[in-house]
């Protein structure tokens, strides 16, 4: 048995028989509150710029007047696109004003889709799918390698506010894993030599190629067509002869 | 009709009821968090999960209609199961801090959670529970966001009743919030009743926190005095203190909403308190005994040489039922006709007469307020004289189709209404169609028109001329505005006394209005004008708080408090409710109507009652509508339009050009009571001055250094 020094000083060898639950700090990507900063405050004006203003009135013609608030996300989206790829709080002020509801509706939706970026955002946002496909493809080795060429880790934007690198849930490439997505473009089929090629002509201004970086179209089976070999019949071919 | 089973028992309830409303029929209870029958149904807390047969899995019975020959079980296995699997992702994030939680003893969670919960949770997450940040709500409601559970009833009930569209939910799934996005504080007249929606501890009550457990409080159930709603209220006392008022459920008044007043105010009832009898020496004050104190009062009115009409009495916001009667049936035996109200020309006989009930009261009830098509406010605030009817305005509004016209100041409104002009002449010219507008338009169409008539209208100098031009159309267009089941011609008091004091006859005659006093008796009076007592008057002040009025006393009688007596509030309506002590009063102050009968006994001219019960029957003498307690009496048709022909006849042509006064300043502080009351103080510096609370004010040198940084 031990005795009541021996327990103690199991206590202090931090060898303790019971441990007590203690919480660690659960780091978020985004903060759910909006704080006023010198480049995302309400005073900072947005207006929907004249090349945009006609394709506002386009999404709200979409929608019936009593539901103009259907229209928050598309105009949301549009937004975001003219503010140099981020929603400000002046955006979304906006869209409220434009689809008359209270702002806290559009602070809602934004808040509540990933894709509308809160904060600033680099030219090139990079997206890379890590979800158990592409996972499972090295899509984390894909990631080290952006991180060390770009010297960031996922959430943060390069000191050149040319790239910022994130980590996302399934984008719905499975079959191309792994992939990433970079501003409006999906880029598959990737390895690490693939991607820092992407990133490099990015860097250089360049647009890389666009799709999958192998020698796949799309989807299709790598290894070549395993059914559907033939040649597919042509319209009449098996029909009666007054048809063909 | 729908018919079905709920554990073995037969029930029928209307078509579209909800299940959980059909089995709590059925007497079965049903633990939930995020319904509430008031609010809409958002069916995401998952506590009121049953198992219906043939269901594939456990509904929830909040978002499901009752459904014909459905067969529900509220405690089988898998219901219970169901609770129990529910409760534990509830406690997954919920913090274990209820012995310093103030929900503590009254939280829905800590006594479902013994109910219906698991004695042991599987849950075990490294990362440990989730974390929100608090939000500054301002100084009434004091936030916990870890303890929320995300059941969205203050959402729901900011959005539909309160009609603060600024609170919402921001984030998605295990980080979704509740909160304004930006910092804003919740400006709202109705905010406190988040309190009492929130199931759990998130948020509470800020001036109540930490100063008592549910279970050490005595509740007492009376009336509210702090406007003329007559708001059903619990007023929780501990010893000699009112901890807390909250709301009772009365659908016929306040539903189940009270207004911040109501609520916070009751702080000023420890504040400024006047508690021995004071008698003025020279420039101060010194105490005295309540025989002394009388006898000068009584010496104080043989001096003055007062006779008949010299002799006025001033009656105040917060006078009861009892006491007005008692001090104007203490008057006329003086021979004086001049009782009159401390509000503005309330020393002149009122512009609506008392001769009719309809003329002054609420005539169409507060329930039936949201079912008028167009509402034309004049000469009033609804939002700061009357929150909770207000909200009433507000289903109307999202409900109804209601439409909205203003005459009078501009306001804050929950809903949206068009601003027709702020003078008496824009009345007249409203109503004789002389502006175009579509509120105009639609106001002359409605089947079910309302005219609210504010206290501005009442201390407005032309409000005669008004009241006959109202009274006219009203007449006019007798078809739309009086039938059976509606009266669209309304006023809306702000007090609660004015409709107890104009039933009761509380009001100056025609020859005592430029009587110059020579002793003033001030009961509750502290709103009025300082010209309107002459200088060299004897003046007695009773009342409850060292306000404005006992400023100007010779003698200052203490009375009592809403909270400390049981008497009579009569509400706008025209609603007799029974108010009961809940405290005991403090010092040697008494109840009102007991110091008049004190004093009647030494001038000479005792009033007949002994008792509290021969003074209510002096009331039922007056008029028995007075007694009636929790009845409405409603005029008769005939009666109404007697009234209304009576007004009619009065006024001439409506030319007056001078604005609306509104006649409260700010919602917070309106009475001695909430003059006193710190939470109130607080409530103005946050929401009228807009200045922000301590905790989250950065101090400017701290934003500087933050610049630089």
């Amino acid at each position: 048995m031990l005795s009541i020094r021996g327990v103690r000083n199991l206590a202090r060898s931090g060898r303790a028989l019971r441990s007590i639950s203690t919480s660690t700090a659960r780091s978020s990507d985004a903060l759910f509150v909006h704080r006023d900063t010198e480049y995302n405050n309400s005073s900072i004006p947005f207006k929907f710029n004249s090349q945009n203003e006609p394709i506002t009135k386009e999404i709200l013609s979409r929608y019936p007047p009593q539901y103009k608030k259907g229209a928050i996300m598309p105009l949301l989206d549009l937004a975001q696109r003219q503010n140099q790829g981020w929603t400000s709080i002046s955006c979304m002020n906006e869209v409220a004003k434009i689809v008359e509801v209270p702002p806290m509706r559009v602070y809602e939706v934004a808040t509540f889709y990933t894709m509308y970026n809160r904060e600033p955002v680099g030219d090139h946002l990079v997206q890379v799918c890590t979800t158990t496909p592409c996972m499972l493809n090295g899509a984390y080795d894909i990631m080290h390698a952006i991180e060390k060429d770009l010297h960031v880790k996922p959430g943060h934007t390069t000191n050149d506010k040319k790239f910022t690198l994130l980590e996302v849930e399934c984008l719905g490439a499975c079959s191309n894993a792994p992939m990433m997505q970079i501003n409006d473009h999906y880029y598959e089929d990737l390895n690490n030599k693939s991607t820092l090629d992407i990133i490099n002509q990015l860097k250089n201004g360049k647009q890389p190629h666009i799709g999958p970086q192998s020698t796949r179209h799309t989807c299709e089976n790598s290894s070549g067509l395993t059914n559907l070999t033939e040649k597919p019949y042509g319209p009449g071919e098996h029909c009666q002869p007054e048809f063909q | 009709m729908v018919k079905l089973t709920v554990d073995g028992k037969e029930v029928e309830v209307p078509q579209g009821t909800a299940l959980i409303q059909a089995c709590e029929l059925a007497g079965a209870t049903i633990p939930r968090f995020c319904y509430h029958d008031r609010l809409a149904i958002a069916g995401n807390c998952r506590m009121c999960l049953v198992e219906v047969e043939r269901a594939p899995k456990p509904v929830a019975s909040c978002a499901m209609p009752a459904m014909p020959g459905s067969n529900v079980f509220t405690n089988s296995e898998r219901t219970n199961k169901a609770r129990e699997g529910v409760m534990e992702f509830l406690l997954a994030n919920h913090p274990l801090d209820c012995p310093i939680c103030d929900q503590g003893g009254e939280c829905d969670l800590q006594d479902q959670s013994m109910r219906y919960g698991s004695d042991r949770s599987r849950f075990f997450e490294v990362t440990g529970k989730r974390a929100v940040e608090n939000k500054d709500f301002g100084p009434l409601v004091k936030t916990s966001m870890n303890r929320c559970i995300q059941c969205t009833r203050c959402v729901r009930f900011a959005n539909e009743v309160a009609g603060v569209e600024e609170l919402g939910t921001t984030g998605r799934g295990n980080d979704l919030e509740i909160g304004t996005y930006v910092q804003k504080t919740l400006d709202s007249e109705l905010s406190g009743n988040i309190v009492d929606l929130c199931p759990v501890g998130a948020l509470t009550s800020k001036p109540y926190a930490f100063t008592a457990r549910p279970w050490e409080l005595k509740s007492t159930e009376t009336v509210d005095a702090l406007d003329a709603v007559g708001s059903n209220i619990r007023v929780d006392s501990r010893g000699h203190e009112v901890m807390r008022i909250q709301p009772r459920v009365n659908d016929d008044v306040n539903e189940e909403w009270i207004s911040d007043r109501t609520r916070y105010a009751c702080d000023g009832l420890k504040y400024q308190r006047l508690t021995n009898p004071l008698i003025r020496v020279g420039d101060r004050f010194q105490s005295a005994s309540w025989p002394g104190a009388i006898a000068t009062v009584a010496d104080g009115l043989s001096k003055s040489g007062a006779k008949g009409d010299e002799i006025q009495a001033i009656a105040g916001s917060l006078a009861d039922t009892e006491s007005l009667v008692a001090l104007k049936d203490l008057l006329n035996k003086l021979g004086s006709e001049n009782t009159a109200l401390d509000t503005k020309r309330g020393t002149a006989p009122p512009a609506h007469g008392v001769d009719h009930r309809s003329n002054y009261l609420y005539n169409n009830t507060i329930p039936a307020s949201e079912e008028a098509d167009a509402v034309l406010f004049v000469g009033t605030n609804p939002r700061h004289e009357a929150a909770v009817i207000n909200s009433r305005f507000r289903k109307g509004y999202l409900h109804n189709n209601t439409d909205f016209g203003v005459i009078g100041d501009k306001f804050d409104a929950i809903y949206d209404y068009e601003h027709i002009g702020v003078d008496a002449k824009t009345v007249g010219d409203f109503l004789s169609g002389g502006v175009k507008s579509p509120f105009a338009d639609k106001f002359m169409k409605a089947k079910k028109p309302l005219i609210v008539v504010g206290s501005a209208v009442t201390e407005h100098d032309d409000g005669q001329s008004v009241y006959a031009a109202i009274a006219k159309h009203v007449e006019a267009n007798k078809d739309r505005f009086l039938t059976e089941e509606w009266n669209g011609f309304s006023t809306l008091q702000r007090a609660a006394s004015h409709t107890a004091a104009y039933d009761v006859g509380f009001v100056p005659s025609q020859q005592a209005e430029s009587t110059k006093a020579k002793f003033v008796y001030l009961l509750n009076a502290d709103d009025f004008d300082a010209q309107v007592i002459p200088r060299d008057a004897f003046v007695v002040y009773q009342g409850h708080h060292g306000d404005h009025g006992a400023q100007f006393a010779d003698v200052v009688l203490p009375g009592v408090a809403y909270t400390e007596k049981g008497t009579t509030w009569i509400n706008t309506e025209g609603r007799a409710q029974l108010g009961r002590a809940a405290i005991s009063a403090p010092g040697a102050s008494r109840e009102d109507w007991k110091i008049i009968k004190a004093l009647s006994e030494l001038v000479g001219k005792p009033l007949p009652y002994e008792d509290v019960i021969g003074v209510r029957d002096r009331l039922w003498e007056i008029s028995p509508a007075l007694t009636r307690y929790d009845e409405l009496e409603s005029p008769s048709a005939a009666s109404v339009g007697l009234g209304l022909a009576e007004m009619a006849k009065k006024g001439t042509p409506v030319t007056s050009t001078k604005a609306f006064v509104k006649p409260l300043e700010n919602f917070y502080q309106t009475d001695p009571i909430s003059r006193a009351s710190v939470t109130m103080a607080n409530c103005v510096k946050s929401f009228v001055k807009g200045v922000n609370s301590e905790e989250t004010a950065v101090p400017p040198a701290e934003t500087q250094a933050q610049k630089h940084a």
